[in-house]
């Protein structure tokens, strides 16, 4: 069993032998990743210890301390938080050697070709498809709202390999190469003005067999570890007061009395109450998730932070008065982070407004705490038993 | 970092007090109570009290009491909540008991004392609509005798001892049976308010500084109220939920259309917040936290809300039975619109934010 003792020790190894002050960055995170330090839960041998989860602040906070590198995990979410856990679950042995390592480090950058123009909500509906040739798959067909698919060197792909089944059933899991010269990616111009997403077209992409993950026909179900990841990580931020959205404005209004009015005053105040609640939910959350009591909390957390997102933008927007009228930039910028304070109100105001649609919509995630959580009756169904090629669309 | 989960003991303590309400403390006989002499139930609070040893939660152990937290308390108060329990629970064991912590001397312990035991009930003689640090009434004080008259008091009519700010600054201890206690025909069925008049009612003091002393009564009674709120929303969330599983309309559960399920999954998300933001003023006043006064402010001004609107959705979405005499749903609607007012409005509190945060009014 590792304790935190242990991990300090071998911490404190990993320091010795590589002072972070002589050692390049990239090779200081390959040798954290070799002595099991990267994600101390993960198994040994693939950046981890077996550890409980629980114990990897131990690790960070001396690393911290000691001004050892990070692998800069904003930049590589989509890898972390999605496709790790889905090579952990369902890769084979060489697929988990070859990829996490790389991965971690940030060697190799990761996307997510789900989406698709024809299937959001009903993402199971994908039309993407992948036909057998030998050792290998063909795929074709066109994702929509890739992150960083840009700078990615692999991605996680869901296509159609039987369309004669019902939706659900026909559907592979694929680790995509984007350099593959058949993958085009183009910027997808927001309402903000940038291009924070990409449209993927897929055309004759050959994609080795061993490249699957999971067996065939079994894709929505590896898809599902991807999904409920993803939840986890867009609502799982750790924030101290006034950490997200309700920062700027509150600060706005400190510093210019000028701009307050009585109205804006209480919208104010009970959006800063909303805010503390969310942001001790989500504290509680985490304290469920350390003593491994997973609540069914993490659901709602997205629901809540992209109403108040939405809400205290617009409200930053108004206090501004004349200043709301203006924008900052319109110019098609390629950020590869999402930056909300980086920005002005009226970027936060119009950003603000995919949260309720990325990773999920408000009102499909309405409808996931309404069945999984209080197990009301699912919505009548008309396409269970219907094969996806006879679907309407 | 603040503690927002429970302990075992604490569930285990939860699990006790709702098996007891359970067998001793169902809607039918709650709904019959409120319109006999006796709208509280003394055989409960018996049970509760002198059985379990919770009026004493609060009180050290070397003064008869339990030596326990405000966190154990609001578990208390949670499962009180849920059953719209008509004990004088919050107003004695919380509000009346804090009040006495606050002050020194030899009334204050006996009484003290006398509270945790369970057998004497107190109640703090101001407004049950006073938010923490707001102005309150008082009566006059002459020759050791009290003389005025106090409304809105709540649970009154159960109490043995009243404690009563005076206009000299001080706060007396006043025996029920020297003054008069006229009931007040409530909205809140099971925690009724009342009227107190005062005529010259031998007074013994208990501190001269009464501001001080109802300040932290109010203060623990608003952070506490809370959790009391949370236990009325989860009844009210999990009965709606259950009862749409069952009702069927249109050859369906009527839980199954997307428009209800929609407002039930939402009204889920608001109790989830609601118990974050109540474990978090029931453990700021535990610890004594720096904090206590921003996080009583913000559970306040969130969970009062959110019971009114569970309770307001339970009703809508039971529809026709939810608005007869003999389906519960009406106390939970009762309770939590008159919990809105007490302790403080949820605007009152947002004011003391305003203050407390640093977001100055215009």
């Amino acid at each position: 069993m590792t304790d935190e003792a242990e991990l300090k020790r071998r911490t404190a190894e990993l320091l010795a032998a590589h002072p972070p002050a002589t050692t390049g960055r990239g090779d200081f995170l390959k040798a954290r990743f070799d002595a099991g330090l990267a994600w101390v839960h993960y198994p040994e041998g693939l950046g981890g210890l077996g550890a409980p989860r629980s114990l990897q602040a131990v690790v960070d906070t001396e690393l911290e301390a000691a001004g050892a590198p990070d692998n800069d995990p904003r930049r590589i979410g989509i890898g972390l938080g999605m496709a790790a856990p889905t090579i952990l679950r369902y890769g084979t042995e060489e697929q988990k050697q070859q990829y996490l390592r790389p991965l971690w480090t940030g060697e190799e950058v990761w996307c997510q070709l789900f989406s698709e123009p024809g299937a959001g909500s009903d993402l199971a509906a994908l039309g993407t498809r992948a036909v057998r040739e030998g050792d290998a798959w063909v795929v074709n067909g066109q994702k929509v709202w890739t992150s960083s698919a840009h700078v990615a060197r692999w991605a996680i792909l869901i296509a159609r390999t039987d369309p004669g089944v019902p939706k659900h059933a026909g559907i592979t899991y694929f680790i995509c190469d984007m350099t593959d010269p058949g993958v085009e990616v183009r910027p997808l111009r927001q309402i903000t003005g940038e291009a924070e997403f990409n449209e993927v077209f897929l055309t004759d992409v050959r994609i080795p067999d061993s490249r699957r993950l999971g067996e065939v026909g079994d894709g929505w179900r590896v898809a599902q570890t991807t999904l409920n990841n993803e939840r986890v990580a867009i609502g799982g931020m750790r924030l101290p007061r006034e950490g997200g959205m309700i920062g700027p404005v509150s600060k706005t209004w400190r510093e210019r009395p000028e701009l307050r009015t009585h109205d804006l005053h209480q919208r104010l105040l009970k959006l800063w109450v909303e805010a503390e609640v969310a942001r001790l939910t989500g504290e509680r959350l985490r304290q469920q998730l350390t003593v491994g009591q997973p609540g069914p909390e993490g659901a709602g957390m997205k629901l809540a932070f992209a109403r108040l997102n939405q809400e205290i933008s617009g409200l930053e927007v108004e206090l501004l008065g004349e200043e709301g009228l203006l924008y900052d930039d319109w110019t098609m910028r390629r950020p590869e982070l999402v930056d909300f304070t980086g920005r002005d109100a009226g970027y936060r105001y119009l950003r603000s407004k995919g949260n309720s649609i990325e990773g999920g919509t408000s009102e499909v995630l309405l409808n996931i705490v309404a069945e999984r959580v209080l197990g009301l009756p699912s919505e009548p169904r008309t396409d269970k038993d219907v094969a996806w090629k006879d679907l309407a669309r | 970092m603040t503690d927002l989960l429970y302990t075992e003991e604490e569930e285990a303590l939860r699990a006790a007090v709702r098996d007891l309400l359970t067998d001793h403390c169902d809607a039918p006989g709650v709904i019959a109570r409120t319109e006999s002499g006796t709208p509280h139930d003394p055989q409960l609070w018996k049970s509760l009290s002198v059985g379990m040893g919770l009026a004493g939660l609060l009180v050290p152990e070397a003064q008869g009491g339990q030596g326990a937290t405000h966190r154990e308390v609001a578990v208390v108060l949670e499962e009180l909540g849920r059953a719209v329990a008509p004990v004088p629970y919050l107003t004695s064991a919380v509000v009346a008991t804090e009040a006495l912590l606050a002050c020194d001397g030899e009334e204050a312990a006996r009484l003290l004392t006398a509270l945790a035991s369970g057998r004497t009930v107190g109640a703090l003689a101001v407004s049950l609509a006073t938010a923490p640090g707001a102005p309150f009434k008082a009566v006059r004080h002459e020759g050791g005798a009290l003389h005025g008259e106090l409304t809105g008091i709540a649970e009154a009519v159960a109490a043995d001892v009243l404690l009563v700010p005076a206009e000299d600054g001080a706060l007396y201890a006043v025996d029920a049976d020297a003054v008069t206690v006229t009931a007040q025909v409530s909205l809140d069925l099971t925690r009724p308010v009342a009227k107190v008049t005062f005529d010259g009612a031998p007074a013994r003091l208990v501190t001269s500084d009464a501001p001080t002393a109802v300040r932290r009564a109010l203060r623990a009674g608003a952070g506490l109220l809370a959790s009391e709120q949370l236990g009325l929303a989860d009844w009210t969330l999990t009965e709606t939920v259950r009862y749409l599983k069952e009702r069927k309309q249109f050859n369906r559960p009527v839980g199954g259309f997307q428009a209800l399920k929609h407002r039930l999954a939402q009204l889920w998300l608001e109790v989830v917040n609601t118990r974050a933001a109540a474990r978090n003023a029931a453990d700021a006043l535990a610890h004594g936290s720096e904090d206590a006064d921003v996080s009583i402010a913000v559970a306040q001004a969130y969970a009062a809300p959110v019971a009114v609107h569970a309770a307001e959705e339970a009703l809508q979405l039971h529809a026709g039975i939810g608005m007869t005499w003999e389906h519960p749903v009406h106390l939970y609607l009762k309770r939590a619109k008159a919990d809105s007012i007490a302790y403080g409005t949820a605007g009152a509190h947002r004011e003391a934010l305003a203050g407390l945060v640093d977001l100055q009014a215009p």
